[in-house]
């Protein structure tokens, strides 16, 4: 099969998931339309509403190309960003700072993919911008609570623009034998981890029983844990013929990157609750913001990329 | 047409700004929403979120010093939102309370920010000027709505030049309308104690 051929039969299986989701969905509230509303079924619902536009979105920016995958993930850092930085408690003295994270760092990140410069895509973030912006800040004269503030806007641009940007720096990688189709490995990544956590939604929702860590996420369980994990690792190895690699090493880079995936939404669930709030935002209904969608991928694509990277690339 | 799309869009793009109708559902009526003010761009802001049939009969009331000052600022304070522009120091023949009443008179609402001038300090919300006491005494039968923009002091504050983009979002409260008899600082408490209730704070430092 061609590479095109290879997309569209993914995005048609996607799409086919989503029909059998809807319907399971508006069944469900048929059913429960006698006893009165569900907030979980209302709440289930306008999820697959919202993963209907998000397949819109990649479908979209797919179609366009490396172009296109390049720049989706660029606004999704920006949306991502925004929802970071709007919760971390700055001053008015890292106000230039912040607008040069948003308008210079962000967008050159992504363009060092463009460029295909992969040494400063690197080292551009954890290097230059760590020692850039603390000494705009500190040109301000504002000592309050200098530290946090440079470190919270460093840790954001690491998670939201740094972590999030390998997953089109994918597209860079020469992978004999798997020429021109890149935008594939990126379909893998994605299906893979998204799928993990809606497994591990639907797990824990039939089974859940035992928390993992109730201080931190009252949602994750054991049972969502590892039949998560277990049933996103079987889609990974399903998925194999998209790939470079073969249906064993599949399983077992799946297996890999829904840990990733799961500690990724511990990580932020911590920040949430130390913040005080549930979501990072409401950009995508039922989900939060863009945030709650990504912290999963944010936390697996940089582990996906170099281990790759390490053992399929030329 | 496409300047308004253009506004409102580049606004919703850049601040994700989200409503609350909390107190009250949007109206045709006229209103006076009274707001806390963080930049020149606040009521931008408000404009964006109410619905176009009310964005059509509202007109802030902004600083004339300030929107007269060039050309574009003319055009766009003048033409574009027909903003009610008051003098800092009004002349004898120009009286800022009468200029408002007449406006809300002619049926639209009024936006506008009691407390006179932009917060730079650390507190949420200086005290109100007593601009809102004489509007509100001129016409008592018009509701009051008071009106919380979240986070926009930190998208643009003052002095500053490039606008940063973070979350921000306007909440509007219960409809107040002046007592009988109310004396200033009893109205203006009351109102502004309104606004504050308000606030969605996040851990947000000022």
């Amino acid at each position: 099969m061609t590479a095109t051929g290879q997309g569209i039969a993914l995005f048609a299986g996607i799409a086919g998931v989503l029909v059998i989701a809807s319907t399971i969905g508006v069944m469900l509230q048929r059913r429960e339309a006698t006893t009165g509303r569900n907030a979980v079924i209302e709440n289930l619902n306008s999820r697959i509403k919202t993963w209907w536009a998000i397949l819109l979105a990649l479908w979209l920016a797919f179609w366009l190309g490396d172009a296109g995958a390049i720049a989706l993930f660029g606004l999704a850092s920006f949306a991502s960003l925004r929802e970071f930085l709007t919760l971390t408690p700055t001053r008015r003295a890292d106000h230039l700072a912040l607008a040069i994270a948003f308008f210079v760092v962000l967008p050159f990140q992504y363009y060092l993919i463009w460029i295909r410069w992969y040494e400063l895509f690197l080292i551009f973030i954890p290097v230059y911008a760590f020692l850039l912006l603390p000494i705009v800040a500190a040109l301000r004269g504002d000592t309050a609570g200098f530290m946090p503030r440079v470190a919270e806007v460093q840790w954001g641009l690491m998670i939201c623009v740094f972590c999030l940007s390998h997953v089109p720096a994918l597209l860079t990688l020469d992978i004999p034998g798997y020429e021109g189709r890149h935008l594939l490995l990126i379909g893998f990544l994605i299906i893979v981890v998204q799928f993990n956590d809606v497994l591990q939604y639907v797990w824990g929702k039939l089974f859940g029983r035992h928390k993992i860590a109730p201080q931190v996420s009252p949602s994750k369980t054991v049972e969502g844990l590892v039949g998560g994990v277990l049933s996103a690792t079987l889609v990974g190895v399903g998925l194999w013929w998209i790939t470079p690699f073969s249906p064993w090493q599949a399983g077992a880079i799946a297996l890999v990157i829904n840990l990733m995936g799961f500690f990724g939404g511990l990580v932020m669930s911590a920040i949430k609750r130390d913040r005080g709030v549930k979501d990072w935002g409401q950009t995508l209904k039922g989900h939060g913001g863009i945030l709650d969608r990504l912290d999963s991928v944010v936390f697996a694509a940089p582990i996906f990329f170099h281990l790759t990277r390490y053992w399929w690339a030329a | 047409m496409i300047v308004t799309a253009a506004v409102t869009g580049f606004a919703r793009c850049f601040t994700g700004v989200r409503a609350h109708w909390l107190g009250c559902a949007p109206a045709l009526v006229p209103r006076i929403y009274f707001a806390n003010h963080t930049s020149h761009v606040d009521f931008v802001l408000i404009w964006t979120v109410l619905p176009p049939a009310q964005r059509r009969v509202v007109r802030p009331v902004a600083c004339a010093d300030y929107w007269l000052a060039n050309r574009l600022r003319r055009l766009v304070s003048e033409q574009f939102f027909r903003a009610v522009l008051i003098y800092r120091n009004p002349e004898p023949l120009r009286h800022p309370i009468g200029l408002m009443a007449n406006v809300l008179d002619a049926g639209s609402s009024l936006i506008v920010f009691p407390e006179g001038t932009r917060k730079t300090g650390p507190e949420r919300l200086l005290p109100f000027k007593s601009g809102l006491y004489h509007l509100a005494r001129s016409r008592p039968h018009v509701e009051l709505v008071p009106v919380w923009i979240e986070n926009l002091s930190r998208v643009m504050p003052k002095g500053e030049i490039v606008p940063v983009p973070l979350l921000c979002s306007v909440t509007f409260g219960a409809p107040l309308r002046m007592f009988d008899g109310e004396d200033k600082t009893a109205f203006l408490d009351r109102t502004r104690h309104a606004l504050l209730e308000l606030r969605r704070d996040r851990n947000i430092a000022p």
